[in-house]
């Protein structure tokens, strides 16, 4: 059993927060890493920077530049992870759109990744029938789940067939928005959540988008295995650096029932 | 891959191994609700009486093919200018946001979105929105509303709501990406009106389509002037690609025909200050297609240079990056300068001022050896009125 599956089968309610890789500093990578460790995360998404992120928000924009101007690259952050699973047990997820790991070579970022430990990839602008038919292989020979998104807007027949390809997790993004957008949970939300339970999938889900502090939190962990934190982290990191102590009290304040 | 379809999108949204759909699953739905209906729709008798309707009086279609009778001598040629600086709203671009509004219209859409640059596409989406009564957002980049104030006052007086893309280089790639946030955040009652032969499939054969008008008037109009009913060459300059795609539409399969596309280089294709995207990318994904563009060693899109601001797009339409692996068009480029002494030669020998992504096709002209008893066809896209300002200033009238 791989780390993503022995997570899902062991944990309910299960805490992923998502950070970019290089920000506030360009060492902080894995100095974020190790805190959200210690300080209680179950699963971490490390954001890899791009010039053009279509699918975020303000707050998510700007980390990326910062890091970009920081230096960072896909190449850095290989090596900044080289010795990480000497120190970090839980699940690494490597989130990031498409043209920098195409640029890269998808087979030798799949190779790379597996050598050091990265248990799953999403890609929001990697097409599903393009996984399918280019990539399945290479990620699935390589133990690395690829990690889809659904929205409210996702047929049921999409998703039942998502989850057909699905390994570790989907990801529901809450609602029709950029990623940031924070409001309360909605009638129309818990509906979509129950239609994607209703569904009877084999992967377990996670729900993000929206999810920033222990009412979100304990809201999307009813209706899934548990959530997916992003903006609202990263706005802390902003805020006060990659301070650990911080750090675990913001995972601390958001799991504590 | 049949022969009649060697050029076209495919049933994937291919353009040879170019094209496809690389969006975020938010956008998924939508893009695949216009997949579905904007064939049937454009292909609908109801569409096309009306698109052609507007066409011909709204825009003032179609527009003249001019034997350039002095320019021709120069060039010991017959070069003939096909006149979209005409159109309605002053370049080719209104041919497109006419056709998409018809088609948001069938689809029941009420609010349109854009993207635009230097502000041509911007108004030519404002005012389609104006004419049909819809509401109208246009994204810009806070550079470009500083640098083109004009055409954004323009937009607010045709009734659209501007606003400012402040992330990233704040310049078209930004607007684009914003414009794309909003299409994810509004996914029911909103249509993305797109403004060149970009984006993930369909759009960029639903805008070559819309500009095919273009190629399907030269045809016509080359067999009035000539003793033949196909010019020898095409020739017409590239940013994203629309009026080089829809120039070339019709004579894709016609291979007795030269399609000529011309990038601008800026201060010179190894300058570091270029949009010569051909020349000086590579293979990657911007906004949804797979196709050229000009990134860095890590994959982080970069910000082309050109003095034309309808130029200077990081990537190149799916169709063109096809046209050029194929061997199907040739790929020149111009500098500003070589643009600009185009465009002074064609205002002196012609009266005629040019825009300033034309003067870059015009510039071909010094680049290319013709027979005399050519027929080489120039799509002049626009015209010259929005760039006096650049013109001043590099003239010193």
């Amino acid at each position: 059993m791989n780390r993503l599956q022995q997570l899902f089968s062991d944990k309910k309610d299960i805490c992923s927060v998502y950070y970019t890789a290089g920000f506030p500093q360009g060492n902080d990578t894995v100095t974020v890493l190790k805190a959200l460790e210690d300080g209680g995360a179950d699963l971490v998404e490390i954001g890899m920077p791009f010039s053009d992120p279509l699918a975020d928000g303000p707050t998510i924009q700007a980390s990326s530049e910062q890091a970009l101007d920081n230096g960072m690259s896909i190449k850095i952050l290989f090596e900044q992870l080289k010795d990480v699973r000497k120190n970090v047990q839980i699940p690494i997820v490597l989130m990031g759109y498409f043209n920098p790991v195409f640029k890269f070579g998808v087979e030798k970022f799949i190779a790379k990744c597996q050598y050091l430990g990265i248990d799953g990839l999403i890609i929001p602008d990697l097409p599903f029938d393009e996984y399918r038919d280019k990539y399945q292989g290479l990620f699935e020979s390589a133990g690395i789940a690829n990690i889809f998104l659904i929205t409210p807007q996702t047929s049921n027949e999409r998703i039942q067939l998502i989850d057909e390809h699905s390994k570790g997790f989907i990801y529901v993004v809450s609602s029709a928005s950029v990623t940031g957008a924070k409001k309360d949970v909605e009638q129309s939300q818990i509906d979509y959540f129950n239609r994607v339970n209703s569904l009877g999938l084999s992967t377990p889900t996670l729900i993000g988008f929206g999810i920033g502090d222990r009412s979100t939190f304990k809201t999307a962990c009813e209706h899934a295995s548990g959530a997916i934190i992003g903006s609202a982290f990263v706005k802390l990191l902003s805020e006060n650096g990659a301070d650990a102590e911080r750090i675990k009290q913001f995972i601390q304040g958001v799991k504590t029932k | 891959m049949s022969k009649q379809n060697k050029y076209h999108v495919d049933e994937k949204g291919m353009y040879g191994q170019f094209g496809g759909a690389y969006i975020p699953e938010m956008l998924y739905p939508n893009i695949e609700n216009l997949k579905a209906v904007y064939k049937d729709i454009i292909g609908s008798d109801a569409f096309q009486d009306e698109y052609k309707s507007l066409l011909k009086d709204y825009v003032g279609r179609p527009s003249p093919l001019y034997l350039a009778k002095r320019l021709s001598e120069k060039y010991q040629t017959n070069v003939y200018l096909k006149r979209e600086d005409l159109n309605h709203t002053g370049a080719h671009k209104i041919n497109n946001t006419v056709g998409q509004i018809l088609i948001a219209k069938h689809m029941g859409k009420q609010r349109i979105i854009a993207e635009t640059g230097a502000g041509q596409h911007g108004v030519a989406t404002a005012t389609a929105c104006a004419l049909m009564g819809l509401q109208c957002v246009v994204y810009m980049g806070e550079v470009d509303i500083e640098r083109q104030a004009p055409n954004v006052a323009r937009m607010k007086m045709l009734g659209a709501e501007v606003v400012a893309a402040t992330s990233g280089s704040r310049t078209l790639k930004d607007a684009t990406n914003e414009a794309l946030r909003d299409w994810i955040c509004n996914p029911e009652d909103t249509f993305y009106l797109i403004g060149s032969v970009v984006g993930p499939h369909p759009y960029p054969d639903m805008v070559a389509q819309l500009q095919a008008v273009i190629s399907e008037e030269i045809k016509l109009q080359i067999a009035e002037k000539t003793n033949k009913d196909y010019p020898d060459y095409v020739i017409a300059c590239v940013g994203g690609g629309s009026n080089a795609a829809g120039s070339f539409y019709h004579f894709l399969d016609d291979e007795r025909v030269q399609l000529v596309a011309v990038e601008a280089s800026g201060m010179g294709v190894d300058s570091g200050e270029t949009a010569a995207t051909i020349a000086k990318g590579d293979k990657g994904l911007i906004h949804g297609s797979l196709t050229f563009l000009m990134q860095s060693n890590d994959g982080q899109i970069t910000e082309p240079y050109s003095i034309s601001a309808g130029l200077d797009y990081p990537g190149i339409g799916p169709q063109h990056a096809h046209l050029f692996d194929t061997g199907r068009a040739q790929f020149l480029s111009a500098t500003d300068k070589e643009a600009l002494d185009a465009a002074l030669q064609l205002t002196q020998l012609e009266g005629i001022i040019p825009a300033l992504e034309s003067s870059h096709a015009l510039a071909a002209l010094d680049k290319m050896s013709f027979k005399k008893d050519d027929s080489v066809v120039i799509t002049l896209s626009g015209r010259g009125d929005k760039d006096m300002a650049t013109y001043m200033k590099r003239f010193g009238f």
